[in-house]
């Protein structure tokens, strides 16, 4: 229960900085529709439908790209982690509430952006929104991790696509085939292996 | 307690210090002192836990008992000090939260301006508010680099009055004389 309200605490810390901040989701917005825009006009008609969803993948996962490079930047500039690990807190909590923050920026650019991936492709099946659910968590806990790697790095811009691309394509191969079983296999592992490899990402000690 | 045996630390080539005994006896005041680069920061933050040693043997309290302060406040500034307050009252699980809040942010006269961004605030007033948070939890050991920092006036004569308090401190400063008569232990940086 500790833990459960740890997380939320801090969760809703991320939202409200978010609120106030307006940068991250808008970014996110407005680079996914301009992406599925793009390709939408560069695409030429008739193409195939696992076409077109792989170019929904790539701009998702670029969109959750842009908001995970954006997740650890009060505690990078105001060395926040250092408040934060002191506190009797476990650390995966903090590592849970900031997942659970970019999940929901993630979740709120797709509401935004599978409307218009419907509109200017061949419409949206159940199947590919389950995928973009179950693909979001994988996301957001992997992608997670590394933006607290990336922060305690130097070339910090460098290192979270270098990190995150190769770990998303198992996500964009589930996404595209609309393997849901394997996107739920995935989720668990990395969630998994995530929530336990974080305390040692964020300390020194 | 705070004790380190031998402890150095090196970043890269470079060392930082090597050898280093430290005692901090509960109820001790240590004063640090030294030049700028002398190893000040990086043995503050080892004693609070934020950095391992490269060699040595380090002895620490429990984490929840330490109320360290940085060069930075320590403190989100896209939120109120309020809600910073709040926040990290949450964390430390404060039965009492709201009391001992509307009383630190009285007593660093922070309580008028509790409902507005710590971004619009000096330099000096984030300063206060980060003791505040320091001492939200009522530490029994704390390290402060730099206190004195971006403090006017008045903030410092506060700042002078938390040093009263029985408390186990570790002080790193460049102003020895305003906290020489607390201090117990000494270490002085080459």
């Amino acid at each position: 229960m500790t833990y459960a309200s740890d997380v939320a605490a801090l969760a809703r810390k991320d939202l409200l900085l978010e609120l106030r901040a307006k940068e991250t989701l808008p970014s996110m917005l407005l680079f996914v529709i301009a992406a599925l825009t793009i390709f939408h006009f560069a695409l030429p008609s008739g193409t195939s439908d696992v076409a077109a969803r792989g170019l929904l993948w790539a701009a998702l996962i670029f969109t959750a790209l842009l908001g995970l490079t954006r997740a650890f930047v009060a505690e990078r500039e105001q060395s926040m982690f250092d408040a934060l690990i002191l506190t009797p807190v476990d650390r995966s909590a903090i590592w849970l509430g900031k997942a659970i923050a970019v999940f929901a920026f993630l979740v709120a650019a797709e509401v935004v952006a599978l409307p218009a991936f419907a509109a200017f492709f061949h419409g949206l099946n159940g199947r590919t929104v389950a995928a973009v659910a179950l693909a979001d968590i994988g996301i957001c806990t992997v992608g997670t991790l590394f933006g607290a790697m990336a922060v305690a790095g130097r070339a910090r811009e460098l290192l979270l696509p270098l990190l995150f691309l190769p770990m998303a394509i198992p996500i964009v191969v589930g996404g595209v085939g609309g393997y849901l079983w394997f996107l739920v296999l995935y989720d668990a592992i990395f969630a998994l292996l995530s929530w336990a490899a974080f305390e040692y990402v964020v300390s020194e000690v | 307690m705070i004790r380190g045996r031998a402890l150095a630390k090196r970043f890269g080539d470079r060392r930082v210090f090597a050898g280093l005994d430290v005692d901090v006896p509960d109820g001790a005041f240590l004063l640090v002192t030294g030049p700028n680069g002398s190893g000040k920061t990086t043995l503050l933050r080892m004693l609070a836990g934020l950095a391992a040693p490269t060699a040595g043997k380090l002895q620490l309290p429990e984490r929840h008992t330490i109320g360290y302060l940085g060069h930075e406040p320590l403190v989100y500034r896209e939120l109120t000090p309020l809600e910073n307050l709040t926040l990290f009252g949450r964390l430390y699980r404060l039965p009492e939260r709201g009391e001992r809040i509307g009383m630190l942010l009285e007593r660093f006269g922070l309580w008028e301006v509790r409902h507005e961004r710590v971004s619009t605030f000096s330099r000096g007033m984030q300063q206060r508010l980060g003791l505040c948070r320091v001492l939200l939890h009522e530490p029994t050991h704390l390290l402060l680099d730099e206190p004195y920092n971006a403090l006017d006036a008045e903030g410092a004569t506060l700042l002078d009055g938390i040093f009263e308090e029985p408390r186990t401190w570790v002080v790193a400063t460049h102003e020895p004389q305003r906290v020489e008569r607390h201090a117990t232990e000494r270490l002085v940086f080459a």
